[in-house]
Protein backbone atom coordinates (compact mmCIF):
# COMPACT_ATOMS: atom_id res chain seq x y z
CA UNK A 1 0.00 0.00 0.00
CA UNK A 2 3.19 2.13 0.66
CA UNK A 3 4.24 1.88 -2.35
CA UNK A 4 1.35 3.38 -4.02
CA UNK A 5 2.01 6.76 -2.23
CA UNK A 6 5.06 7.20 -3.71
CA UNK A 7 4.85 9.89 -6.20
CA UNK A 8 6.69 7.91 -9.55
CA UNK A 9 6.05 11.31 -11.30
CA UNK A 10 7.45 13.68 -8.88
CA UNK A 11 10.67 11.38 -8.75
CA UNK A 12 10.96 11.02 -12.75
CA UNK A 13 11.21 14.99 -12.76
CA UNK A 14 13.93 15.51 -10.31
CA UNK A 15 15.54 12.47 -11.98
CA UNK A 16 15.26 14.35 -15.14
CA UNK A 17 16.36 17.45 -14.09
CA UNK A 18 19.54 16.76 -12.05
CA UNK A 19 20.31 14.64 -15.45
CA UNK A 20 19.78 18.32 -16.75
CA UNK A 21 21.68 20.47 -15.09
CA UNK A 22 24.78 17.88 -14.80
CA UNK A 23 24.88 18.06 -18.12
CA UNK A 24 24.42 21.70 -18.76
CA UNK A 25 27.21 22.10 -16.40
CA UNK A 26 29.35 19.74 -17.99
CA UNK A 27 28.74 21.49 -21.32
CA UNK A 28 29.40 24.61 -19.76
CA UNK A 29 32.79 23.47 -18.30
CA UNK A 30 34.13 22.64 -21.60
CA UNK A 31 33.14 25.55 -23.37
CA UNK A 32 34.42 27.57 -20.53
CA UNK A 33 37.91 25.65 -21.54
CA UNK A 34 37.41 27.07 -24.94
CA UNK A 35 36.37 30.69 -23.94
CA UNK A 36 38.87 30.73 -21.57
CA UNK A 37 41.46 30.33 -24.42
CA UNK A 38 39.70 32.73 -26.52
CA UNK A 39 39.38 35.38 -24.16
CA UNK A 40 42.91 35.27 -23.18
CA UNK A 41 43.95 35.26 -26.61
CA UNK A 42 41.69 38.22 -27.51
CA UNK A 43 42.87 40.13 -24.63
CA UNK A 44 46.44 39.49 -26.15
CA UNK A 45 46.17 40.09 -29.35
CA UNK A 46 45.57 36.80 -30.63
CA UNK A 47 43.01 34.81 -32.27
CA UNK A 48 43.37 31.21 -29.89
CA UNK A 49 42.02 28.00 -30.86
CA UNK A 50 40.76 28.17 -34.63
CA UNK A 51 41.35 24.84 -36.01
CA UNK A 52 39.26 22.12 -34.93
CA UNK A 53 35.84 23.36 -36.13
CA UNK A 54 34.45 26.90 -36.97
CA UNK A 55 36.27 29.05 -34.80
CA UNK A 56 37.85 26.14 -33.16
CA UNK A 57 34.31 25.61 -31.63
CA UNK A 58 35.31 21.84 -31.84
CA UNK A 59 38.31 22.35 -29.34
CA UNK A 60 36.71 21.45 -26.43
CA UNK A 61 36.00 17.78 -28.34
CA UNK A 62 39.52 17.90 -28.97
CA UNK A 63 41.00 18.48 -25.78
CA UNK A 64 38.17 15.93 -24.29
CA UNK A 65 39.55 12.97 -26.58
CA UNK A 66 43.49 14.15 -25.60
CA UNK A 67 42.50 13.54 -21.90
CA UNK A 68 41.07 10.30 -22.23
CA UNK A 69 43.40 8.87 -24.48
CA UNK A 70 46.23 10.21 -22.06
CA UNK A 71 48.41 7.73 -20.06
CA UNK A 72 47.07 7.49 -16.69
CA UNK A 73 50.10 7.29 -14.17
CA UNK A 74 49.19 6.73 -10.63
CA UNK A 75 52.38 7.15 -8.25
CA UNK A 76 53.47 3.62 -6.81
CA UNK A 77 53.88 5.19 -3.48
CA UNK A 78 50.28 6.83 -3.61
CA UNK A 79 47.70 5.74 -1.72
CA UNK A 80 45.67 4.53 -4.44
CA UNK A 81 42.32 5.32 -3.30
CA UNK A 82 42.54 8.57 -1.85
CA UNK A 83 44.21 9.60 -5.14
CA UNK A 84 41.56 8.26 -7.13
CA UNK A 85 38.50 9.46 -4.84
CA UNK A 86 40.46 13.09 -5.07
CA UNK A 87 39.53 14.43 -8.19
CA UNK A 88 35.72 12.47 -7.69
CA UNK A 89 35.25 14.96 -4.39
CA UNK A 90 36.15 18.04 -6.12
CA UNK A 91 33.98 16.82 -9.54
CA UNK A 92 30.60 16.14 -7.02
CA UNK A 93 31.14 18.66 -4.61
CA UNK A 94 31.38 20.99 -7.49
CA UNK A 95 27.56 19.87 -9.02
CA UNK A 96 25.99 19.50 -5.41
CA UNK A 97 26.04 22.64 -5.16
CA UNK A 98 23.60 23.34 -8.54
CA UNK A 99 20.96 21.55 -6.45
CA UNK A 100 19.16 24.43 -4.49
CA UNK A 101 19.72 26.74 -7.25
CA UNK A 102 16.39 28.27 -8.76
CA UNK A 103 16.67 28.06 -12.23
CA UNK A 104 13.86 29.76 -13.72
CA UNK A 105 10.19 29.73 -12.85
CA UNK A 106 8.37 26.72 -12.78
CA UNK A 107 7.01 24.85 -16.23
CA UNK A 108 3.46 23.62 -16.75
CA UNK A 109 3.62 20.27 -17.78
CA UNK A 110 -0.10 18.70 -18.40
CA UNK A 111 -1.60 19.74 -14.99
CA UNK A 112 1.46 19.89 -12.79
CA UNK A 113 3.77 22.74 -11.96
CA UNK A 114 7.21 21.59 -11.87
CA UNK A 115 9.43 23.90 -10.24
CA UNK A 116 13.03 24.05 -12.36
CA UNK A 117 14.92 23.41 -8.87
CA UNK A 118 16.03 20.31 -7.79
CA UNK A 119 15.18 20.79 -4.34
CA UNK A 120 14.02 23.92 -2.72
CA UNK A 121 15.34 23.55 1.26
CA UNK A 122 14.24 25.92 3.15
CA UNK A 123 18.10 26.04 4.41
CA UNK A 124 19.43 26.34 0.50
CA UNK A 125 22.20 29.03 0.96
CA UNK A 126 23.69 27.39 4.20
CA UNK A 127 23.58 24.00 2.08
CA UNK A 128 25.62 25.21 -0.44
CA UNK A 129 27.95 26.72 2.00
CA UNK A 130 28.50 23.77 3.55
CA UNK A 131 28.86 21.58 0.19
CA UNK A 132 31.25 24.45 -1.15
CA UNK A 133 33.39 23.81 1.88
CA UNK A 134 33.86 19.86 1.20
CA UNK A 135 35.28 21.20 -2.11
CA UNK A 136 38.53 21.61 0.56
CA UNK A 137 38.99 17.46 0.53
CA UNK A 138 39.27 17.76 -3.16
CA UNK A 139 42.20 19.78 -2.97
CA UNK A 140 43.76 18.32 0.05
CA UNK A 141 43.10 14.82 -0.64
CA UNK A 142 44.92 14.99 -4.03
CA UNK A 143 47.55 17.11 -2.47
CA UNK A 144 47.99 14.47 0.56
CA UNK A 145 47.40 11.39 -1.79
CA UNK A 146 49.83 12.39 -4.05
CA UNK A 147 52.51 11.52 -1.85
CA UNK A 148 54.95 14.56 -3.00
CA UNK A 149 56.15 17.79 -0.90
CA UNK A 150 55.56 20.27 -3.29
CA UNK A 151 51.70 18.56 -4.28
CA UNK A 152 50.99 18.50 -0.24
CA UNK A 153 52.23 22.31 0.24
CA UNK A 154 50.00 23.45 -2.88
CA UNK A 155 47.24 21.18 -1.05
CA UNK A 156 47.75 23.25 2.65
CA UNK A 157 48.25 26.42 0.53
CA UNK A 158 44.55 25.88 -1.11
CA UNK A 159 42.87 24.47 1.85
CA UNK A 160 43.95 27.66 4.06
CA UNK A 161 43.44 30.00 1.37
CA UNK A 162 39.76 28.87 0.96
CA UNK A 163 38.96 28.61 4.30
CA UNK A 164 40.06 31.94 5.14
CA UNK A 165 38.08 33.32 2.44
CA UNK A 166 34.69 31.68 3.13
CA UNK A 167 34.55 33.24 6.45
CA UNK A 168 34.53 36.67 4.54
CA UNK A 169 32.26 35.16 2.33
CA UNK A 170 29.73 34.06 4.90
CA UNK A 171 29.79 37.30 6.61
CA UNK A 172 29.31 39.36 3.15
CA UNK A 173 25.97 36.76 3.18
CA UNK A 174 24.81 37.52 6.01
CA UNK A 175 23.56 40.66 5.29
CA UNK A 176 21.57 39.25 2.24
CA UNK A 177 19.69 37.24 4.54
CA UNK A 178 18.50 39.53 6.66
CA UNK A 179 17.23 42.08 3.70
CA UNK A 180 15.80 39.06 2.92
CA UNK A 181 14.79 37.17 6.61
CA UNK A 182 15.17 34.04 4.94
CA UNK A 183 17.77 31.17 3.80
CA UNK A 184 15.71 29.54 1.15
CA UNK A 185 17.20 30.42 -2.23
CA UNK A 186 13.28 30.79 -3.95
CA UNK A 187 12.59 33.22 -1.09
CA UNK A 188 15.91 34.93 -2.13
CA UNK A 189 14.93 35.49 -5.62
CA UNK A 190 11.18 36.51 -5.02
CA UNK A 191 11.97 38.44 -2.77
CA UNK A 192 14.23 40.59 -5.39
CA UNK A 193 11.41 40.80 -8.11
CA UNK A 194 9.14 43.11 -8.11
CA UNK A 195 9.02 46.39 -7.15
CA UNK A 196 7.85 50.19 -7.79
CA UNK A 197 10.61 51.44 -9.99
CA UNK A 198 10.79 47.92 -12.08
CA UNK A 199 13.08 44.25 -11.69
CA UNK A 200 15.98 46.32 -11.30
CA UNK A 201 15.64 48.63 -8.57
CA UNK A 202 14.69 45.38 -5.95
CA UNK A 203 17.80 43.56 -6.98
CA UNK A 204 20.04 43.02 -4.02
CA UNK A 205 22.72 45.18 -5.18
CA UNK A 206 20.63 48.12 -6.42
CA UNK A 207 17.81 49.61 -4.71
CA UNK A 208 16.83 46.13 -3.23
CA UNK A 209 19.52 46.89 -0.06
CA UNK A 210 22.23 48.64 -1.74
CA UNK A 211 24.88 45.52 -1.63
CA UNK A 212 27.42 47.25 -3.41
CA UNK A 213 30.20 46.94 -0.52
CA UNK A 214 28.79 43.24 -0.01
CA UNK A 215 29.10 41.70 -3.67
CA UNK A 216 32.27 43.08 -3.91
CA UNK A 217 33.52 41.10 -1.08
CA UNK A 218 31.19 38.03 -2.21
CA UNK A 219 32.90 38.25 -5.58
CA UNK A 220 36.55 38.74 -4.26
CA UNK A 221 36.19 35.57 -1.90
CA UNK A 222 33.96 33.61 -4.76
CA UNK A 223 37.24 34.27 -6.82
CA UNK A 224 39.58 32.64 -3.79
CA UNK A 225 37.12 30.10 -3.54
CA UNK A 226 37.34 29.10 -7.16
CA UNK A 227 41.18 29.09 -6.90
CA UNK A 228 41.41 31.92 -9.89
CA UNK A 229 43.55 34.07 -10.58
CA UNK A 230 44.48 36.52 -8.49
CA UNK A 231 44.21 33.37 -5.90
CA UNK A 232 45.13 30.81 -7.53
CA UNK A 233 47.91 29.85 -5.13
CA UNK A 234 46.88 26.27 -4.80
CA UNK A 235 48.61 25.93 -7.97
CA UNK A 236 51.47 27.76 -8.56
CA UNK A 237 53.73 26.69 -11.57
CA UNK A 238 56.77 29.05 -10.66
CA UNK A 239 57.15 27.88 -6.33
CA UNK A 240 55.77 24.80 -6.29
CA UNK A 241 55.96 23.28 -9.74
CA UNK A 242 52.64 22.59 -10.58
CA UNK A 243 50.48 22.47 -7.58
CA UNK A 244 48.19 20.21 -6.04
CA UNK A 245 47.44 18.14 -8.70
CA UNK A 246 50.93 17.85 -10.31
CA UNK A 247 51.14 14.13 -9.95
CA UNK A 248 47.54 13.82 -11.91
CA UNK A 249 47.43 12.67 -15.98
CA UNK A 250 44.84 12.26 -18.19
CA UNK A 251 40.88 12.24 -17.35
CA UNK A 252 41.81 12.63 -13.22
CA UNK A 253 43.36 16.08 -13.93
CA UNK A 254 40.51 16.84 -16.74
CA UNK A 255 38.13 16.21 -13.54
CA UNK A 256 40.02 18.89 -11.72
CA UNK A 257 40.09 21.02 -13.88
CA UNK A 258 36.33 20.64 -14.80
CA UNK A 259 35.91 21.26 -11.33
CA UNK A 260 37.13 24.84 -11.79
CA UNK A 261 35.05 25.23 -14.57
CA UNK A 262 32.18 23.76 -12.92
CA UNK A 263 32.73 25.84 -9.70
CA UNK A 264 33.20 29.07 -11.77
CA UNK A 265 29.78 28.79 -13.29
CA UNK A 266 27.87 27.67 -10.34
CA UNK A 267 29.59 31.15 -8.25
CA UNK A 268 28.27 32.76 -10.92
CA UNK A 269 24.95 31.54 -11.31
CA UNK A 270 25.08 32.12 -6.83
CA UNK A 271 25.93 35.87 -7.57
CA UNK A 272 23.39 36.36 -9.93
CA UNK A 273 20.90 34.71 -7.65
CA UNK A 274 21.67 36.57 -4.46
CA UNK A 275 22.58 40.14 -5.76
CA UNK A 276 21.20 40.24 -9.62
CA UNK A 277 17.84 39.08 -8.92
CA UNK A 278 18.51 35.36 -9.93
CA UNK A 279 16.29 34.03 -13.11
CA UNK A 280 14.56 37.99 -12.97
CA UNK A 281 14.36 39.37 -16.80
CA UNK A 282 15.33 43.23 -15.94
CA UNK A 283 12.66 45.64 -17.11
CA UNK A 284 10.36 42.80 -17.45
CA UNK A 285 6.83 41.83 -15.72
CA UNK A 286 7.14 38.07 -15.39
CA UNK A 287 3.43 37.81 -14.54
CA UNK A 288 2.06 39.82 -18.04
CA UNK A 289 4.24 37.90 -20.22
CA UNK A 290 3.23 34.68 -19.19
CA UNK A 291 -0.03 35.85 -19.95
CA UNK A 292 0.94 36.93 -23.40
CA UNK A 293 3.05 34.36 -24.66
CA UNK A 294 2.53 31.72 -22.16
CA UNK A 295 4.41 30.43 -18.83
CA UNK A 296 6.54 27.92 -20.38
CA UNK A 297 8.02 29.93 -22.67
CA UNK A 298 8.34 32.54 -19.79
CA UNK A 299 10.44 29.72 -17.56
CA UNK A 300 12.76 29.11 -20.62
CA UNK A 301 13.14 32.90 -21.01
CA UNK A 302 14.36 33.12 -17.29
CA UNK A 303 16.64 30.33 -17.38
CA UNK A 304 18.33 32.02 -20.46
CA UNK A 305 18.41 35.14 -18.48
CA UNK A 306 20.23 33.36 -15.38
CA UNK A 307 22.24 31.30 -17.68
CA UNK A 308 23.57 34.82 -19.17
CA UNK A 309 24.23 36.42 -16.19
CA UNK A 310 26.21 33.46 -15.05
CA UNK A 311 28.03 33.80 -17.95
CA UNK A 312 29.25 37.52 -17.88
CA UNK A 313 30.12 36.10 -14.16
CA UNK A 314 32.50 34.02 -15.88
CA UNK A 315 33.72 36.22 -18.65
CA UNK A 316 34.74 38.59 -15.71
CA UNK A 317 36.52 36.04 -14.01
CA UNK A 318 38.89 34.82 -17.07
CA UNK A 319 38.89 38.73 -17.65
CA UNK A 320 40.47 38.97 -14.17
CA UNK A 321 42.61 36.09 -14.31
CA UNK A 322 44.34 37.79 -17.38
CA UNK A 323 45.15 40.73 -15.83
CA UNK A 324 45.77 40.52 -12.74
CA UNK A 325 48.93 39.05 -11.66
CA UNK A 326 49.44 36.27 -8.78
CA UNK A 327 49.05 37.60 -5.24
CA UNK A 328 51.82 36.11 -2.82
CA UNK A 329 50.66 34.01 0.21
CA UNK A 330 50.84 36.88 2.89
CA UNK A 331 49.27 39.43 0.88
CA UNK A 332 46.17 36.70 0.68
CA UNK A 333 46.03 35.84 4.04
CA UNK A 334 46.57 39.57 5.17
CA UNK A 335 43.61 40.60 2.16
CA UNK A 336 41.05 38.30 3.50
CA UNK A 337 41.87 37.86 7.58
CA UNK A 338 42.29 41.67 7.47
CA UNK A 339 40.44 43.93 4.91
CA UNK A 340 37.61 41.71 3.51
CA UNK A 341 36.71 40.07 7.13
CA UNK A 342 36.29 43.57 8.81
CA UNK A 343 34.70 45.16 5.38
CA UNK A 344 32.13 42.13 5.36
CA UNK A 345 31.35 42.87 9.47
CA UNK A 346 31.24 46.80 8.36
CA UNK A 347 28.66 45.61 5.68
CA UNK A 348 26.44 43.31 8.36
CA UNK A 349 26.38 46.55 10.68
CA UNK A 350 25.11 48.89 8.00
CA UNK A 351 22.51 47.03 7.08
CA UNK A 352 21.46 45.61 10.16
CA UNK A 353 20.34 49.42 11.07
CA UNK A 354 19.19 49.95 7.56
CA UNK A 355 16.83 47.12 7.90
CA UNK A 356 15.91 47.97 11.66
CA UNK A 357 15.61 51.56 10.76
CA UNK A 358 14.51 52.12 7.15
CA UNK A 359 12.93 48.82 6.40
CA UNK A 360 10.33 48.81 9.46
CA UNK B 1 68.62 66.91 -15.73
CA UNK B 2 70.01 64.03 -18.12
CA UNK B 3 69.95 63.22 -21.57
CA UNK B 4 66.41 62.10 -22.45
CA UNK B 5 65.35 60.16 -25.21
CA UNK B 6 61.79 60.95 -25.46
CA UNK B 7 59.52 62.98 -23.62
CA UNK B 8 57.42 60.67 -22.37
CA UNK B 9 58.96 59.78 -19.32
CA UNK B 10 57.63 60.90 -15.77
CA UNK B 11 59.39 61.33 -12.46
CA UNK B 12 59.06 59.03 -9.82
CA UNK B 13 56.24 60.57 -7.75
CA UNK B 14 57.42 59.03 -4.28
CA UNK B 15 54.10 60.46 -2.28
CA UNK B 16 52.92 58.13 0.03
CA UNK B 17 49.50 56.79 -1.10
CA UNK B 18 46.02 57.61 0.17
CA UNK B 19 43.78 55.48 1.42
CA UNK B 20 41.85 55.65 -2.12
CA UNK B 21 45.15 53.83 -3.85
CA UNK B 22 46.49 51.84 -1.09
CA UNK B 23 42.98 49.85 -1.92
CA UNK B 24 44.05 49.69 -5.05
CA UNK B 25 40.58 49.20 -6.53
CA UNK B 26 40.91 52.41 -8.52
CA UNK B 27 44.53 50.71 -10.73
CA UNK B 28 42.64 47.12 -10.83
CA UNK B 29 39.82 48.81 -12.73
CA UNK B 30 42.41 50.77 -15.06
CA UNK B 31 44.70 47.44 -15.85
CA UNK B 32 41.03 46.22 -16.55
CA UNK B 33 39.85 48.88 -19.07
CA UNK B 34 43.53 48.33 -20.46
CA UNK B 35 43.10 44.35 -20.95
CA UNK B 36 39.37 44.89 -22.18
CA UNK B 37 40.60 47.80 -24.61
CA UNK B 38 42.72 44.63 -26.24
CA UNK B 39 39.87 42.68 -26.39
CA UNK B 40 38.49 44.23 -29.32
CA UNK B 41 41.60 44.93 -30.93
CA UNK B 42 42.94 43.61 -34.48
CA UNK B 43 45.18 40.37 -33.98
CA UNK B 44 48.76 40.92 -34.59
CA UNK B 45 49.74 37.24 -34.79
CA UNK B 46 50.46 36.01 -38.73
CA UNK B 47 48.02 32.52 -39.00
CA UNK B 48 51.23 30.88 -40.11
CA UNK B 49 50.35 27.73 -42.64
CA UNK B 50 48.02 30.33 -44.13
CA UNK B 51 49.78 33.54 -43.68
CA UNK B 52 53.78 33.09 -44.17
CA UNK B 53 55.90 36.24 -43.37
CA UNK B 54 58.46 37.26 -45.86
CA UNK B 55 61.87 36.29 -45.50
CA UNK B 56 64.29 38.99 -45.12
CA UNK B 57 66.63 39.80 -48.32
CA UNK B 58 69.52 38.73 -47.56
CA UNK B 59 68.50 35.32 -45.21
CA UNK B 60 70.58 32.39 -46.15
CA UNK B 61 68.71 29.27 -45.40
CA UNK B 62 69.05 25.86 -46.51
CA UNK B 63 71.69 25.11 -49.34
CA UNK B 64 70.92 24.08 -52.95
CA UNK B 65 72.83 22.62 -55.35
CA UNK B 66 71.90 24.66 -59.21
CA UNK B 67 71.54 23.10 -62.60
CA UNK B 68 71.28 25.00 -65.32
CA UNK B 69 68.88 25.66 -68.06
CA UNK B 70 68.89 22.41 -69.61
CA UNK B 71 69.07 20.55 -65.64
CA UNK B 72 72.58 19.99 -66.40
CA UNK B 73 74.54 20.06 -62.63
CA UNK B 74 77.02 23.08 -62.54
CA UNK B 75 79.10 21.73 -59.77
CA UNK B 76 82.36 20.72 -60.88
CA UNK B 77 84.12 20.06 -57.94
CA UNK B 78 86.62 22.01 -57.78
CA UNK B 79 86.47 22.20 -54.02
CA UNK B 80 86.30 26.42 -53.39
CA UNK B 81 83.37 25.89 -51.83
CA UNK B 82 85.06 23.22 -49.03
CA UNK B 83 88.19 25.45 -49.22
CA UNK B 84 86.26 28.65 -48.09
CA UNK B 85 83.65 26.92 -45.75
CA UNK B 86 85.10 28.33 -42.49
CA UNK B 87 83.26 25.18 -40.55
CA UNK B 88 84.51 22.79 -42.79
CA UNK B 89 81.21 21.35 -43.11
CA UNK B 90 81.26 20.32 -47.03
CA UNK B 91 83.09 17.18 -48.64
CA UNK B 92 83.13 16.01 -51.77
CA UNK B 93 84.49 13.40 -54.49
CA UNK B 94 85.33 14.24 -57.93
CA UNK B 95 84.71 12.00 -60.80
CA UNK B 96 84.88 12.03 -64.46
CA UNK B 97 82.13 12.95 -67.00
CA UNK B 98 81.67 9.42 -69.23
CA UNK B 99 80.55 9.47 -72.71
CA UNK B 100 77.15 9.68 -72.92
CA UNK B 101 76.65 11.44 -69.49
CA UNK B 102 76.79 14.91 -71.52
CA UNK B 103 72.65 15.81 -71.07
CA UNK B 104 73.69 15.33 -67.01
CA UNK B 105 76.67 17.33 -65.67
CA UNK B 106 78.05 21.00 -67.65
CA UNK B 107 81.50 20.29 -66.86
CA UNK B 108 83.58 17.20 -67.41
CA UNK B 109 84.56 16.83 -64.23
CA UNK B 110 81.00 16.41 -61.37
CA UNK B 111 80.90 15.75 -57.96
CA UNK B 112 80.46 11.91 -57.70
CA UNK B 113 79.70 12.66 -54.24
CA UNK B 114 79.01 16.04 -52.16
CA UNK B 115 78.08 16.18 -48.48
CA UNK B 116 77.11 18.94 -46.57
CA UNK B 117 77.63 18.37 -42.58
CA UNK B 118 74.43 20.72 -41.52
CA UNK B 119 75.55 20.05 -37.84
CA UNK B 120 78.56 22.08 -38.59
CA UNK B 121 77.13 24.62 -40.92
CA UNK B 122 76.88 28.27 -39.73
CA UNK B 123 74.84 29.65 -42.76
CA UNK B 124 77.68 32.13 -43.58
CA UNK B 125 77.13 31.64 -46.88
CA UNK B 126 80.87 31.79 -47.88
CA UNK B 127 80.27 28.61 -50.11
CA UNK B 128 78.01 30.42 -52.19
CA UNK B 129 80.41 33.57 -52.89
CA UNK B 130 83.24 30.98 -53.27
CA UNK B 131 81.10 29.25 -56.18
CA UNK B 132 83.07 29.74 -59.57
CA UNK B 133 80.04 28.12 -61.28
CA UNK B 134 77.09 29.50 -59.81
CA UNK B 135 76.33 25.97 -58.69
CA UNK B 136 75.93 26.43 -54.50
CA UNK B 137 73.33 28.72 -53.30
CA UNK B 138 71.39 28.99 -49.72
CA UNK B 139 67.73 29.18 -50.37
CA UNK B 140 64.81 30.72 -48.21
CA UNK B 141 63.92 27.66 -46.94
CA UNK B 142 64.84 26.03 -43.19
CA UNK B 143 66.82 23.21 -42.65
CA UNK B 144 64.32 20.35 -41.55
CA UNK B 145 64.69 18.66 -37.92
CA UNK B 146 66.09 15.66 -37.77
CA UNK B 147 66.28 12.50 -35.49
CA UNK B 148 69.76 11.51 -35.67
CA UNK B 149 72.74 13.58 -36.11
CA UNK B 150 73.84 11.19 -39.55
CA UNK B 151 70.14 12.51 -40.86
CA UNK B 152 71.37 16.39 -40.65
CA UNK B 153 74.34 15.36 -43.20
CA UNK B 154 72.80 16.01 -46.66
CA UNK B 155 73.62 14.55 -49.74
CA UNK B 156 74.04 15.12 -53.20
CA UNK B 157 70.55 13.67 -53.45
CA UNK B 158 69.19 15.99 -50.62
CA UNK B 159 70.70 19.03 -52.11
CA UNK B 160 70.38 18.57 -55.90
CA UNK B 161 67.58 21.32 -56.88
CA UNK B 162 64.51 19.19 -59.13
CA UNK B 163 65.55 19.44 -62.94
CA UNK B 164 63.77 22.57 -64.66
CA UNK B 165 63.15 20.60 -67.71
CA UNK B 166 61.53 17.52 -65.60
CA UNK B 167 60.03 19.53 -62.96
CA UNK B 168 60.00 23.48 -63.58
CA UNK B 169 57.34 23.88 -60.63
CA UNK B 170 59.71 22.45 -58.22
CA UNK B 171 62.98 23.88 -59.70
CA UNK B 172 61.12 27.38 -59.15
CA UNK B 173 60.01 26.85 -55.55
CA UNK B 174 63.62 25.92 -55.03
CA UNK B 175 65.13 28.60 -55.87
CA UNK B 176 63.59 31.17 -54.34
CA UNK B 177 61.82 34.26 -54.99
CA UNK B 178 64.39 36.12 -54.51
CA UNK B 179 66.75 37.25 -57.71
CA UNK B 180 70.52 36.63 -57.10
CA UNK B 181 72.40 39.01 -58.61
CA UNK B 182 75.67 36.91 -59.88
CA UNK B 183 77.58 36.45 -63.04
CA UNK B 184 76.55 33.80 -65.23
CA UNK B 185 79.82 31.73 -65.74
Amino acid sequence: MYLLAIDWFFIIEKLVLIALIITLSMVVAMYATYGERKVAAFIQDRIGPNRAGPFGLLQPLADGGKLFFKEEIIPLASSRFLFILGPMLAMITALLTSAVIPWGTAVKIGERMVPLQVADVNIGILYVFGVVSLGVYGIMLGGWASNNKFSLLAAIRGASQMVSYELAMGMSLIAILMLTGSLQMSAIVDAQRGGALGDLASWNIFGGGWQILGFLIFFICALAECNRTPFDLAEAENELNFGYHQEYSSMKLGFYLFAEYINMFISGVIMSTLYFGGYDIPFVNEAKLAMQIGGNWVAVLTFLCLFLKALIFVFVFMWIRWTIPRFRFDQLMHLGWKRLIPLALLNMIITALVVLWLKK
Amino acid sequence: MGVQLTNRSKPVDRRPMNWVERSYLVNIFKGMAITLKHFFKKKVTIQYPEEQRPFSKVFRGLHILNRDEEGRERCTACGLCAVACPAEAITMEAAERQEGEENLYREEKYAARYEINMLRCIFCGYCEEACPKDAIYLSQTFTPSNYTRKGFIYKKEDLLIPNPVTDPEGYKKALGTIKREKEEV
